[in-house]
């Protein structure tokens, strides 16, 4: 690759900022008012005048327009404004490097990357509306009761557990390393909240093969992220976390309804994984944590594997509690406690956390972490990556 | 049907679930009415005779506007299953659990269909395990479900 097209250590995250997070429903203002509380945060945190935004970028539909949040904030020019195509997680690293593209193209200096939900104000994800008809690629499977993304991981992962002989362990292993890590982050909504191998399961069937914990929460609040150069951002007034890469894709026809992707019980990184270490000049072995996004657990296990972290027949060994738990796991995972035990926040809060652990300040801090990656939305499609360091 | 699960509408899941609808821009019609005709039929490029689902207006091997139809023999192989047992839509409440199935069609270049097995829910599934499919006729649409052969 060219270095010219690169957004290698051209760009950093300069500031971070989440509300409060509550449980699903439990917000007490509106959606847009939490995003715009954590984009002050953020703005706070890197130590920049708010009205110096000239750019945003978005994912997953948030609803939360950009041109009323440029509006609302009074920004006095606008000059990227942009969303990342699909649903669920997929779009969170995405989110992030579209702005930091739009930055090396010179469109804009400071872009504030936002996802806010108030599922008591707006619909839930886990529940399928009441319609009388569907038509297009939900017809398939609706009238079937297979509608949610639940449903949908569950037979992937069922798929993959076949192929590749893994058993329930691996999936509780990285259920009780999300609960674990939520055990010392006071911000977390199962902080106090441990997990053990008997509560697990024990825990009701959502979906065979996952238990109730091996599904992601569903939550309320905001967070946001300030992109700039890694030039400005030296002079803010937090650590710098670069850019080391950044890839989005999606694999041979994985849109494909009704199942039909052709390569079946993937995650959906085989192409999109070894773009990013090309960018990022570096291999596997050299990431020192990971923040993988958790709709499922089943997903999680999957986009490990295709990472390169190990052999899909040697998940059942890798996939052990005590190897996936900082500060000095093989790989720790999720030290925030990710989707499945801090917040539900489409991942956002999985790329904050990745920020924390290389200024040093997570709360489940990897023992000397410089290569801090994030996976977005795993088995979904589009899907996106990034990787940061000091 | 002996499978049927719901005294009423003789299907296996409860009334009240979505019907499918065929897209209004017509790319799918042939695959509904098909259903209903107790034919399933899936898309076949004329020229390449690449099979492909769900159906698009192009061929997605050679690129071709003339993409046709394939009746399947409707019998299939269990790519992969799940038993779900959390409601997740307001008629299924009382209705868990059921089983989903994936099932690849191997005289349709293994296109998928996704569908309920019928009869017990709590029946052990097996991988490639092979199923034919069950036309489930309901007021103005029919599903297509699978029976363990």
């Amino acid at each position: 690759m060219s270095s010219d097209f690169t957004v290698r250590d051209k760009v950093a995250i300069a500031g971070i900022g989440e509300t409060k997070y509550y449980k699903r429903g439990g917000a007490p203002v509106a959606e847009f008012r939490l995003a715009l509380e954590a984009i002050k945060l953020a703005a706070a945190d890197a130590g920049i005048p708010i009205k110096q935004l000239d750019g945003i970028a978005s994912y997953s539909n948030d609803r939360n327009d950009s041109v009323r949040v440029a509006t609302a904030l009074g920004l006095p020019e606008l000059r990227f404004s942009n969303m990342f195509w699909g649903g669920g997680g997929g779009g969170g690293s995405g989110a992030i490097g579209n702005a930091a593209a739009a930055i090396v193209a010179g469109y804009a200096n400071y872009v504030v990357v936002y996802r806010a939900l108030a599922q008591g104000q707006f619909g839930r994800f886990g529940q399928t509306p009441a319609l009388k008809g569907i038509s297009g690629p939900p017809a398939y499977t609706w009238p079937y009761g297979m509608s949610t993304p639940a449903q949908w991981i569950a037979l992937r992962t069922r798929r993959f557990m076949h192929d590749h002989n893994v058993t329930e362990d691996a999936l509780a292993a990285i259920a009780m390393a999300c609960y674990h890590h939520a055990q010392t982050n006071p911000r977390a909504i199962m902080y106090g909240r441990p997990l053990s191998r008997k509560d697990y399961d024990e825990s009701r069937w959502i979906v065979e093969p996952f238990h109730l914990y091996d599904c992601c929460m569903e939550n309320d609040g905001a967070a946001a992220v300030i992109v700039t150069s890694a030039e400005r951002a030296r002079d803010l007034k937090q650590k710098p976390a670069r850019l080391m890469a950044a890839a989005q894709g999606s694999d041979f026809r994985q849109g494909a309804a009704s199942e039909n992707g052709p390569d079946y019980a993937t995650s959906n990184f085989k192409t999109l994984a070894p773009r990013l270490y090309a960018m990022a000049g570096i291999e596997p072995k050299d990431v020192d944590v990971a923040q993988v996004y958790e709709n499922f657990t089943g997903a999680v296990m999957a986009s490990i594997v295709e990472h390169g972290f190990c052999h899909p027949d040697e998940a059942r060994d890798f996939f052990k509690f005590e190897n996936l738990i900082a500060p000095s796991g093989k790989l720790p995972i999720n030290t925030s406690g990710g989707n499945l035990a801090e917040c539900y926040m489409h991942g956002l809060e999985l790329i904050i956390e990745a920020v924390r652990q290389v200024r040093g300040t997570s709360t489940a801090q990897v023992k000397d972490a410089e290569i801090s990656m994030v996976v977005s939305g795993p088995m979904v499609a589009p899907v996106s990556d990034l990787i940061l360091h000091a | 049907m002996a499978e049927a699960r719901d005294e009423n509408t003789r299907s296996y899941l409860p009334a009240g679930m979505p019907a499918p609808v065929p897209a209004g821009d017509g790319v799918d019609r042939e695959f509904w009415e098909g259903a209903r005709r107790h034919e399933l039929m899936i898309q076949r490029c004329k020229d390449c005779g690449t099979f492909q689902m769900t159906p698009e207006w192009i061929c997605h091997n050679c690129h071709s506007l003339e993409v046709g139809w394939h009746r399947s023999s409707g019998r299939g192989r269990i790519y992969s299953f799940e038993r779900v047992w959390h409601p997740a839509h307001p008629a299924l409440k009382g209705a868990c659990p059921y089983l989903v199935v994936v099932v690849a069609l191997p005289d349709s270049g293994n296109v998928r269909l996704v569908g309920n097995l019928l009869g017990d829910p709590m029946q052990e599934v097996r991988f490639d395990a092979p199923v034919e499919a069950v036309f489930e006729d309901h007021e103005g649409y029919t599903l297509i479900q699978w029976r363990a052969l």
